[in-house]
């Protein structure tokens, strides 16, 4: 077999065309709704309350952005990886159309209050559907390519693409049962304590399949190829790859600490989700030691930057996240505004960076071109970063704060501080969580621009025939 | 054998599925069979009403579960703030059989509402719900005025076919001509009130003497002024000539009464004992009592 293969890049410039304007919508709705919770006159009722908006917030960045800049970069790396030209390009335009209109679908209806509410599987029913035929699409011309491959060996990033492809399909098709009245409404198919554990055995392993699995298989793909070293080793990759995918799936219930879920299936999640450091932790290790020599990386080369500080946040997020399982840490920060500090750590620092990385890395090779402005890369990073951190860091404090006085209580066991007077405290956090909102916002404008110039400047062939090496 | 894997792909896509449905069926199936244990039904928990349920898909559309939560943990601060008055007023399986979706939330910008049923008049709903920040001055809720909106009706039947609740043709009849608000708040005024708790935590004694500690103490008058100012004035009025809750210019009961009323509540009144104590309680009785004595 020859290594010359045509490889058709036309879904792949779609979707990450779309997955960056989606992405633009969910950090601006992001930074709306950060200022509607400091001044509640931003509400516009009835479309433009924050009740309304948040789950388009969440949706547009984790359906909108993830997928679909997960989709491209699947397209992408499964015919590298193969060897082989993707399975249906015609399936993969008529996805791309198809994923276009879930997400207008989906900004449009729960605008309009049509919500099952369960959150990050909010789309009522007629949506879900579509979602699910958009899904089978997907992996079936992603599989077909791996079963039509010229490379026997698949290499780690495949595994945890497969897992994906199977991981989501259960996950979505459980969750979202629902027992429709009219084409905008429907219940649960679950009740109560049930619905609870169904959703969050649902919302924990979104996390796990959606923004662990992916991103992964991506740095997997891109730490050597930007380096020009391989990964330390790819038995620890395999390893890694099997406990992570056996682990997720008994964890969700630590987001149901002190909930009337039974205590075993929550004791359960507890041991689990401290068990699930060690193979995060081995991916980290797995990028830190190929770099081992190559550190001087980190000056020279932009792309080196935003895969090991995205990295570097997963570690941080798994330590994080299971030490938020515990039942004495939970009882402290839950409900509180620590949690979405840690989720957007996850969301701004882990999975956007290394998206990112592979947006820099994609679009001049498929729009044969170099990169605009290597300067405009660097301050997009740097925005991006102390954005996040801002952002972050000012929610755990407010966490701890909120925590803090909700719990205090006086001699005679009475409560010090009443609710308000403690969500009174929350605003000077609340502006600064704004204001890194406001800045990661510029960073991607930068981004933005400089993505434009970059495929202004490169070729607009739709067929791209070229010489690819091995992973 | 994970090496031969690694060019099996559609053994290696059976075995990830397997893998993914080890948890799965642990964590998630099983636990079907402890929750539905009959033993932890609840006699008094009822199905929505046709009323009832217009204003929980309300409550569903405008997002309010991306705020407010509706589980209290078995927590000394979470039971003493959302099921005052009570030792075992968290939340339990037998509360939510009926509730499809569950409305349990992950965050509490606001309070919590599994016991907000009857902690407050209506009256105080429909001005809260309408501008928030005129009776919580610093909250940052948004405002919900147009929901005095007509409720739309013409699903309701179906709704509750839908989720099998027993309904009587009266009670079709009686959502027609309602507002959106009028069923929003019944279902408020549901949330947590067919458990027994609550009538348990009116029933319990106060214990100990009820002697105000605070007689002739004037920087106790100063503090029960600010009190009275941050939790009474949204209900008895600014000048507490009354509003929602009736003036308190002219208190003729013993001391020890109104401090038992503020303690514990009654009826349409919430109870402040937990979240205030018993000192700014005293300290409010002081201040109401120096109010009677001017006139």
């Amino acid at each position: 077999m020859s290594v010359k293969a045509s490889y058709s890049d036309d879904a792949t410039k779609g979707f990450l065309t779309w997955s960056i304007i989606w992405g633009l919508v969910a950090v601006l709705v992001g930074v709306l709704i950060s200022f509607q919770l400091v001044f509640p006159q931003l509400n516009i009722p009835p479309y433009l309350s924050y009740g309304r908006l948040r789950p388009i917030h969440t949706n547009a960045a984790i359906f909108g952005w993830g997928i679909g800049s997960f989709m491209a970069m699947f397209y992408y790396i499964t015919q590298r990886l193969t060897k082989c030209p993707i399975w249906s390009p015609g399936l993969a335009r008529f996805q791309l159309w198809l994923f276009n209109l879930v997400i207008i679908l989906a900004a449009v209806s729960l605008a309009m209050g049509y919500t099952q509410s369960k959150e990050y599987a909010e789309l009522e029913w007629p949506i879900d559907i579509l979602v699910v035929i958009l899904w089978v699409i997907f992996a079936l011309n992603i599989f077909m390519t791996i079963m039509k491959r010229k490379e026997e060996q698949m290499y780690v990033s495949l595994w945890y693409i497969i897992a994906t492809l199977v991981g989501v399909a259960v996950l979505y098709l459980v969750n979202s049962a629902a027992i429709p009245v009219s084409l905008f409404k429907s219940y649960s198919a679950y009740a109560g304590a049930n619905d609870a554990n169904v959703q969050w055995w649902y919302g924990h392993n979104a996390v796990a399949m959606v923004l662990t699995t992916p991103p992964l298989a991506i740095f997997y793909y891109l730490l050597p190829k930007i380096t020009g070293v391989p990964i330390y080793s790819h038995r620890m990759g395999i390893i890694a790859f099997w406990s992570l995918i056996f682990m997720y799936l008994w964890t969700g219930a630590h987001h149901l600490l002190w909930t009337p879920v039974p205590d075993w299936v929550q004791t359960l999640a507890m041991g689990f989700s401290i068990l699930l450091i060690a193979p995060s932790w081995a991916s980290v290790f797995n990028g830190y030691f190929s770099m081992n020599g190559q550190w001087h990386q980190m000056r020279d080369n932009y792309l080196v930057k935003f895969l090991v500080f995205g990295i570097t946040f997963y570690g941080l997020q798994t330590l994080q996240g299971p030490s938020q399982a515990i039942r004495t840490f939970s009882a402290f920060i839950h409900y509180t505004d620590w949690v979405p500090g840690h989720v957007h750590m996850g969301a701004l620092g882990w999975v956007s960076l290394v998206l990112f990385a592979g947006v820099y890395y994609l679009i001049p090779r498929i729009y044969e071109t170099e990169l605009y402005s290597v300067k405009l890369a660097n301050a997009h990073f740097w925005l991006a970063v102390s954005g996040q951190l801002i952002y972050s860091i000012s929610m755990w404090i407010a966490g701890i704060q909120q925590a803090t006085m909700l719990n205090a209580t006086n001699a005679d066991g009475s409560l010090h501080y009443t609710f308000m007077e403690s969500l009174a405290e929350m605003y000077p956090y609340w502006h600064m969580r704004a204001g890194g909102g406001v800045i990661y916002l510029v960073s991607l404008l930068i981004f933005i621009y400089n993505i434009l110039k970059t495929v202004n400047s490169g070729s607009s062939g739709s067929q791209t025939v070229r010489a690819t090496g091995a992973v | 054998m994970l090496d031969l894997l690694e060019k099996k792909p559609v053994i290696l896509l059976l075995l990830s599925a397997l893998v993914i449905m080890i948890g799965t069926a642990v964590t998630m199936i099983a636990p079907f069979t402890w929750i539905n244990d009959p033993s932890l039904k609840i006699a008094g928990v009822k199905p929505y009403t046709p009323l009832q349920l217009e204003g929980r898909d309300i409550y569903v559309r405008e997002g309010c579960n991306n705020c407010h939560t509706q589980t209290v943990r078995p927590l000394v601060a979470d039971v003493a703030r959302y099921a005052p008055g009570s030792t075992d007023g968290y939340s339990k399986v037998g509360e939510f059989v009926y509730d499809q979706p569950h409305l349990w939330g992950s965050r509490r910008t606001g309070p919590d509402l599994a016991r907000i049923g009857g902690k407050y008049p209506d009256a105080w709903h429909y001005k809260h719900m309408a501008d928030p920040q005129s009776m919580v001055p610093k909250s940052n809720m948004p405002g919900y005025a147009f929901m005095r909106q007509p409720l739309d009706s013409s699903l309701t039947e179906r709704k509750m076919k839908a989720l099998g609740f027993p309904y009587t043709p009266a009670e079709l009849e009686a959502v027609k001509g309602k507002t959106e608000m009028d069923a929003l708040v019944a279902y408020l005024q549901k949330l947590g009130n067919d458990i027994p708790w609550r009538k348990a935590a009116a029933a319990a004694p106060l214990v100990g003497e009820l002697k105000n500690p605070y007689t002739d103490n004037a920087s106790a008058l100063i503090e029960g002024k600010l009190l009275v100012s941050q939790n009474c004035a949204q209900c008895h009025g600014e000048e507490l000539k009354g509003g929602i809750g009736p003036a308190l210019t002219s208190l003729a009961r013993p001391e020890g009464d109104i401090f038992s009323t503020i303690f514990k509540g009654r009826g349409g009144m919430p109870a402040f004992g937990d979240t205030l104590g018993r000192e700014k309680v005293w300290k409010i009785v002081t201040y109401l009592g120096s109010r009677t004595g001017k006139k």
